[in-house]
């Protein structure tokens, strides 16, 4: 089949993401989209960029008491991803410059995507 | 000195058709910064993946947004073909890219009857309704469904569009084309429209670059972006150039929706042509195993749905970028400086989908 566009993912130390960041922003890239995952007891955060239509995508896994830092100081806009991997995940993120302090995305229960306790309740499961 | 003072903008306000909450500084009745606040309507879709099965999930993503639904379902869809290597019969490429320009011409008909309605135009809004009539009469005719489709599936589409009803669809075009223009004409042309918009809620290239805007917010701008230039579905056959804007106000983002609408039409009159013979789907087995970032430009820009599969029949991750979400930093940006009667005006021409934003 063909593909639609080549995607490139590379998994980073959390230590070498502000430095990977700032070189996407020299390179004049654009923030695509962020977003976290829970993947066993580890969180995945993808930062998304892309210039001219080539798409790059970085990934740092962390444990979910891990700090991570924030790259609103290069991209500015990053604040609203910030938050809602805040207030979704309770991913911590340091030096937003917009921080919501949890009010971004209002859930009745706190962080409710860092542990989703059903799976498999479909009406098509076992059929 | 004057005095700042903050006034509450939303979430309940006239112009918002859904709910958004700004706090806005004021200086006298200068906006001298903005803070947006979300959250009044999350509703999880994403989590739901874990309940329901992979092929299940489209009905879910097509529920995401009620008026570019059919994108949402074409974009998770597209992520779990790609990821399956499925291939995908050319006919249903082309179906996909008619529904697709078929809702971008009914979205941005809703936003320039909502924004003329905004303005105190209530003609101007009922003529835009009154065409987007008829845009709804062919997805129903062709999809059985005005909002809510329900045609695509993983592997292809569900209906085929018989070669007359095809034709018909064409014929319809011109003196469809021909009313477009007369509806444009007053939204580029007339005084008062002019007067609300030009030089209102301006955003630089750079900003709307750096900021991460999207859609016609962005082409409003001068960023000719547009992932239709990625050539998903049949795009990579059709020939068509992002309509873009340089002044980066209200009228140029207006504009640039009045260009797209012919636009629209044109890629739909160039799929008809094309439209090649054979099936519309394939028979997917397995499971999908492996990750993908699908991208489509909805009708308010760039739409991503990050799919992750395990290999088991449910998702290990859903997330869908919508654009409206990505537009929000731009408009805090345009509503610095602004006079607060401008803002109800401002926040409207992003074409805010908030439901579709908050999932």
């Amino acid at each position: 089949m063909k593909k639609i566009e080549d995607q490139v993912t590379t998994v980073i130390s959390i230590a070498s993401l502000i430095g990977r960041v700032e070189a996407f922003r020299k390179g004049a890239y654009r923030l695509v989209q962020m977003n976290c995952s829970k993947i066993g007891e580890q969180f995945e955060i993808n930062y998304s960029f892309e210039k001219d239509y080539r798409f790059e995508n970085i990934r740092i896994i962390i444990t979910p008491d891990t700090e991570v830092p924030s790259i609103t100081g290069m991209y500015w806009g990053a604040f609203v991803y910030e938050n809602e991997m805040h207030d979704l995940y309770g991913v911590q993120v340091k030096g937003i410059n917009i921080d919501f302090q949890g009010n971004f995305i209002r859930t009745s229960i706190p962080y409710p995507f860092r542990d989703p306790s059903y799976k498999g309740e479909g009406p098509c499961q076992g059929k | 000195m004057s005095r700042k003072i903050v006034v509450p903008f939303g979430p309940q306000h006239p112009v918002l058709p859904e709910p958004i909450h700004l706090d806005l500084m004021l200086e006298d009745e200068r906006v001298v910064e903005a803070i947006p606040s979300i959250g009044y309507i999350h509703r999880g879709l994403e989590l739901l993946v874990a309940k329901r099965e992979y092929p299940e999930y489209v009905y879910i993503a097509e529920r995401t947004c009620g008026i570019c639904s059919f994108i949402h379902g074409m974009t998770y869809c597209q992520g779990i073909e790609q990821i399956m290597d499925v291939d995908v019969p050319p006919r249903a490429l082309y179906l996909r890219t008619i529904w697709s320009e078929y809702s971008r011409l009914h979205s941005h008909l809703l936003w320039l009857g909502l924004f003329a309605d905004a303005m105190g135009f209530e003609n101007l809004f009922m003529n835009a309704w009154r065409l987007r009539e008829q845009v709804l009469d062919v997805l129903e005719e062709t999809t059985g469904g005005r909002v809510i489709q329900g045609s695509c599936k993983i592997g292809g589409v569900r209906r085929d569009i018989p070669q007359e009803n095809l034709a018909g669809m064409a014929a319809d075009l011109s003196p469809f084309e021909h009313e477009l223009g007369e509806l444009g004409t007053v939204f580029l042309k007339d005084d008062s429209v002019n007067s609300r918009l030009v030089g209102v809620g301006h955003l630089s290239r750079d900003d709307a670059y750096t900021l991460g805007a999207m859609g016609p917010v962005a082409r409003g701008s001068g960023v000719a972006i547009d992932i239709r230039k990625t050539g998903y579905a049949a795009y990579r056959d059709l020939r068509f150039e992002p309509a873009t804007e340089t002044a980066g106000d209200c009228y140029a983002r207006c504009a640039v929706r009045v260009k797209e609408l012919f636009s629209s039409v044109d890629l739909i009159r160039q799929a008809i042509d094309r439209m090649p013979e054979g099936e519309i789907e394939v028979k997917v087995k397995g499971n999908p195993e492996g990750e993908y970032f699908s991208r489509a430009e909805q009708p308010r820009g760039e739409l991503v749905h990050y799919v992750k599969g395990d290999g088991s029949k449910h998702l290990v991750r859903s997330r869908i970028r919508t654009p409206t979400l990505t537009n929000i930093p731009p408009l805090v940006k345009m509503l610095q400086g602004c006079e607060l009667a401008d803002v109800p005006i401002i926040v409207l021409s992003i074409d805010p989908c908030i439901g579709c934003m908050e999932r």
